[in-house]
């Protein structure tokens, strides 16, 4: 793999530090007065998801990290890890843990399309689509007369997630859901 | 399609211009004479930390005016002031474009303190904060960091350092950067120092470490100091200034040592401007002299973030 010196460091690479892959969030050229020349660097670790400040020399480098982000399809799980397959007609496969999977895991729905960061090959990081649609396997009965007028209700979807629905929701609907903050948008169909 | 189009726009170029208008109409007024000199040289200065430009020819694109500008004075020229391009090698960010911009300017009889007045009366209609506030590097040290660099040994400033960086988690930074080595801790702890300071700000009073081309003196605490100043404006380094030093054998010594520096860190080794230092040994008047950084003065008058939008064309769109 090919190391980076600080110049070439932009929003975007993928280095390795500490034995950790991770992601340059900024760089920022530092000159104090006549003096030699930083570069501050704002970096996400890839593993824990945790964002590292680091001071560097000018004209060090770092190595870069075999990290790529590749859509794939998700199949299922055999109850310790969660399986996806390429779309890129290779139906290649990859097994993810469920610390790599993380919080995607309440939005895991089969032949539903995810981004699933590969580090040597390896997922690191799946990430699910901003808006899935998912049944309502659970919800109260809503009341009468309440239509558009505010009011919530939780409802349990078809992966386990709960969302605060309209209480027009019913049992059975389709709904839309911004997987970000967990919110409902709309029902999908009737 | 390539992207032929300029980082400004039509209103920057203006202000652009606007700002070289001002500058040039401050400078008549008060009978200092606009000089050009080269910025192809056949030399060039031998700070530790910067690199210069050279061409296939042999010749050094220049990294300030400041050496011809100072065999002007020598020669008689009385103040001067100069719009300059300046070139530096590896110096690439938000802030820092390669090709830039300085307004430098000297004044015969002034110290650095006169020269930090005119400097006010230059700006304060171009930029809020002006007059900026006096600021010695000690004060600001001992003021952001807890430790005073000049009545401290280094190990005190290591810990100070040590102690600043464990709040984000980066004290193994510290050794990493700076070897421990008290030049380069002066310059992380300057730059830390620096960072968030709000307003406009005169640094003076520098450590005789950094006196670069200032003269030695005692502060009011008899600790010796460099005459050494920069403006300072939201963080962001305007301007660096000294009252300048004359003595042509302490200048030929600080060159040595300078290259001594360049060598150790396997730089490109300039000759040594002996042109300069003839006309030092001839006699440079008593005076103090600036360089001021156009770019971001217009970068801060229009409230952009980089450089990128100030300049017609910056490092991106050459």
């Amino acid at each position: 793999m090919a190391t980076f010196a600080t110049n070439e460091f932009r929003s975007g690479l993928k280095v390795m530090l500490d034995g950790d892959p991770c992601n340059i969030l900024e760089n920022e050229f530092v000159k104090p007065g006549k003096g030699q020349a930083f570069n501050r660097v704002r970096l996400r670790n890839l593993k824990t998801g945790r964002v590292w400040e680091r001071t560097f020399k000018s004209g060090e480098s770092l190595p870069g990290a075999d990290v790529m982000e590749v859509d794939m399809e998700y199949l299922y799980s055999d109850g310790e890890f969660y399986h996806f397959m390429k779309t890129d007609g290779s139906f290649e496969q990859v097994a993810a843990s469920a610390e790599a999977v993380g919080e995607a895991k309440q939005w895991l729905k089969e032949q539903e399309i995810y981004m699933v960061t590969l580090w040597n090959d390896a997922p690191l990081l799946v990430a699910a689509p901003n808006f899935i649609e998912l049944e309502v396997v659970q919800t109260d009965p809503g009341l009468k007369g309440d239509t558009a007028q505010g009011g919530t209700k939780p409802a349990t979807l078809s992966t386990g997630a709960v969302v605060k629905v309209p209480l027009f929701v019913n049992q059975g609907d389709i709904l839309r859901v911004d997987t970000r903050t967990s919110e409902y948008q709309s029902r999908a169909k009737g | 399609m390539a992207d032929w189009r300029p980082g400004t726009d039509v209103a920057t170029l203006k202000r652009r211009a606007e700002l070289l208008a001002s500058v040039r109409t401050f400078f008549s007024g008060r009978n200092v004479l606009e000089v050009d000199t080269p910025i192809l040289g056949a030399t060039a200065g031998s700070d530790p930390a910067i690199d210069c430009l050279r061409t296939d020819a042999g010749l050094v694109l220049q990294s300030s005016p400041e050496f011809f500008m100072k065999r002007l004075l020598a020669a008689g020229s009385g103040p001067i002031y100069q719009i300059a391009r300046a070139f530096r090698a590896e110096e690439a960010g938000r802030l820092h474009n390669p090709e830039f911009l300085l307004l430098e300017w000297y004044r015969p009889g002034f110290d650095d303190f006169a020269l930090m007045a005119e400097m006010d009366a230059l700006l304060a209609p171009l930029l809020d904060g002006f007059p900026a506030r006096r600021m010695r590097f000690r004060d600001l040290l001992a003021d952001r960091l807890g430790v005073d660099p000049l009545a401290e040994p280094s190990a005190a400033l290591l810990l100070a350092l040590g102690r600043h960086f464990q709040q984000s988690g980066r004290e193994a930074d510290v050794l990493a950067l700076t070897g421990g080595e008290r030049t380069a801790l002066l310059d992380l702890a300057y730059a830390e120092a620096l960072e968030g300071l709000a307003g406009a700000s005169f640094i003076h009073d520098f450590p005789p470490e950094q006196a670069a081309l200032a003269r030695l003196r005692s502060d009011a605490q008899g600790a010796t100091v460099a005459a050494r100043f920069e403006l300072v404006v939201d963080g962001i380094e305007l301007a660096n200034g000294y009252h300048e030093l004359l003595d042509a054998a302490e200048q030929r010594r600080r060159f040595e040592v300078d290259l001594e520096h360049r060598k150790a860190s396997g730089r490109w080794l300039p000759a040594l401007d002996e042109r300069l230092l003839a006309a030092l040994e001839q006699g440079l008047p008593d005076c103090a002299g600036v360089a001021l950084g156009l770019d971001r003065v217009l970068m801060l008058m229009t409230g952009a973030n980089d450089l990128d939008a100030v300049l017609p064309f910056g490092r991106h769109r050459l």
